[in-house]
């Protein structure tokens, strides 16, 4: 048996079937261990997958040797490798780095079920990335979702719990929006599998149920995708999560609704349905910009430090959106490095942001007064995730926001005024990051609280490893991009 | 008649539209998740509709028998697996309500954001 030809379908079990047995484990550090080896692993996997996938192509996998679309297929191509990427580390990094903040934040004995469910969440994520078929990804979603759920919830604040019922109901209405689509069309075409759509739909190019179908999955899927203005559960959610938590969800768990939102309006929708392309950027460019812009104004004035990340979140997802709403190869080449590179520096900050909660005990701005004088070795990290946040040249976020910025300017005589809001709101992102480094390094510590403290060791260097990408990422931007221009090819060029 | 005809389709759109309204409206938490299973079943009645037709049986090949309609069976598998997954959020909603009644003593929505507005 040769097992590379079947790494896509051992991405999502390997995660699936390692999860009972941590569950059955009973001590916490034996449960954090196992679901951090298994973590690794699926990276290790995911990179394996990337390399099978720059070498060779798009992979294509049938589950028992069935044919599609009578069978069920799994589909690896650059976007599904870049996805798989960004969830398998950044669930490997939250892992490593959380483990003493979750050690604090979980208790002991419920350790083994959160673990658990963190590595289903893992493996229902992989398995939206890699299915090749539309009600797969609904249950890969589901899967995904309730696990992430149950992780939420674990946070110590009692605010977690209403923050996750809201989180429960809107991520519901999403599922249930996407799932009606996925009727409409499977009542029209009799297939559920991505290729196949797009070929049959040609048939029936605008019957009104496949423009019902389009607006029910976009909605769907801009509701877990948290686009403006459908993001009201995910402040919240982020804010009162687990600090690790937060780290695995804003690395990921967005950009893998936006990646199912983008892989159906372009693979299945885009060029098989008359005036897909209009409509799509007629909704979705109004709603990026505003998110852009309203999102960071809300940043600025927030008074916590996740709550800040979280807002900027929005923001940032606003950028991806406009990019993919621009309909163009070079926008959505700007919108895959984009989630890439957001995705890196969003995980850096999270992980900085962890840090300073753990020894500082809060993540209110106003207990976090000086913490850079006492940890200055993860606030410089800090300050280079930031760096690429904003788009400083010299780290990834530049040349995401470079290519963003050219493909607005490519795209009609509203160019310059969409870069005039893009700009803005880079400004706004220097004020609200601005407004956090300034009080950390010149504010006054909480009585008492005036030594040096630093996190552990190996905590600083992971934190430092994941500023150091950033900066990487900046100047070798090979990788992203080799994917991105796989992945674009892939959407826009229909399929096979 | 056309607008019977197409009965289950009519339920469907009022009941999602019911369940919809309720979860939004309420501010009981167990009535919006009542809502949301009302909203979810409306799914599934859309779903089996749509493999339904006219005289048709299951897909089953009988000896003796010479059948030439048959209904699909697709949606019903996939709308099987849609209500475990159903279940599986109704279940996590409850069990969290519990823990925010334990936690807040309520579980009326403005309550418990009148409680977190204050902390």
């Amino acid at each position: 048996m040769n097992l590379a030809e079947h790494l896509p379908a051992l991405q999502v079990a390997l995660p699936l079937l390692t999860a009972p047995l941590v569950i059955l484990l009973r001590a916490g550090f034996l449960a954090w261990f196992s679901a951090f080896l298994a973590s690794l692993f699926s990276f290790a996997l995911s990179v394996q997958l990337t390399i099978a996938v720059l070498q060779g192509g798009t992979l294509e996998y049938w589950i028992g040797g069935w044919e599609p679309p009578y069978g069920i297929s799994m589909v690896v191509d650059g976007f599904s490798a870049l996805v798989l990427l960004l969830i398998t580390g950044a669930s490997t990094l939250a892992l490593a780095g959380g483990r003493l903040s979750l050690r604090r934040d979980i208790d002991n004995r419920r350790a083994p079920m959160f673990y658990g469910a963190w590595l289903i969440a893992v493996a229902g994520l992989c398995g939206i990335a890699v299915a090749g078929d539309a009600f797969n990804v609904f249950v890969f979603m589901e899967i995904s979702s309730l696990a992430t759920y149950i992780l939420v919830a674990a946070g110590r604040d009692r605010r977690a719990l209403s923050a996750v019922f809201k989180y429960i109901m809107i991520g519901t209405i999403g599922a249930t929006f996407y799932l009606i689509g996925v009727g409409f069309i499977y009542m029209m075409t009799g297939t559920l599998n991505f290729a196949d759509m797009a070929v049959r739909l040609e048939d029936d190019m605008d019957t009104r149920p496949i423009v019902i179908a389009a607006g029910f999955i976009t909605i769907g899927l801009a509701l877990k995708a948290a686009i403006f203005p459908l993001h009201i559960w995910l402040p919240r959610a982020y804010t009162y999560a687990p600090d690790a938590v937060t780290v695995f969800m804003a690395a990921c768990s967005t950009k893998v609704a936006l990646y199912i939102l983008m892989r159906f309006n372009y693979e299945v929708f885009h060029g098989n349905l008359l005036g897909h392309s209009e409509l799509f950027t007629a909704f979705v460019i109004p709603l990026a910009l505003t998110g852009i812009l309203v999102a960071s104004a809300i940043a600025m004035f927030q008074g916590n430090l996740k709550k800040v990340l979280a807002f900027s979140s929005i923001a940032q997802i606003g950028y991806i959106t406009l990019a993919a709403g621009l309909t163009s190869e070079a926008g959505l080449m700007a919108a895959l490095l984009h989630m890439f590179n957001h995705a890196l520096a969003k995980g850096g900050l999270f992980l900085c942001a962890m840090a300073f909660v753990f020894t500082a005990g809060s993540s209110a701005l106003s207990q976090l007064q000086g913490i850079g004088r006492r940890m200055p070795w993860t606030m410089a990290a800090f300050v280079v995730a930031a760096m690429s946040l904003i788009g400083v040249p010299g780290t990834a976020g530049f040349i995401s926001k470079w290519y963003l910025i050219v493909a607005v300017m490519e795209w009609n005589t509203w160019g310059p005024a969409l870069v005039a809001a893009i700009v803005i709101s880079s400004l706004m992102a220097v004020v609200y990051l601005g407004r956090f480094i300034e009080l950390a390094y010149f504010g006054e510590p909480p009585a008492g609280n005036a030594g040096l403290l630093e996190v552990s060791i190996p905590l600083r260097c992971l934190i430092w490893a994941t500023a150091l990408l950033n900066i990487g990422f900046g100047l070798f931007p090979q990788l992203p991009l080799a994917l991105a221009t796989d992945g674009t090819a892939r959407l826009l060029g229909g399929l096979y | 008649m056309e607008i019977l005809g197409l009965f289950n389709y009519w339920a469907f759109a009022v009941l999602l539209m019911v369940g919809l309204y309720a979860l939004i409206s309420k501010q009981n938490l167990v009535k919006k998740i009542m809502g949301l299973t009302i909203f979810q079943s409306a799914v599934f009645l859309f779903f089996i509709t749509t493999s339904k037709l006219e005289g048709g049986t299951a897909p089953i090949l009988q000896a003796g028998k010479d059948w030439t309609i048959f209904s699909n069976p697709l949606p019903q598998v996939l709308i099987l697996t849609a209500i475990v997954v159903g279940i599986s959020v109704t279940a996590l909603a409850l069990a969290v309500v519990v823990r925010i009644n334990e936690e807040y003593g309520t579980i009326e929505d403005d309550e418990i954001l009148a409680k977190d507005r204050e902390a």
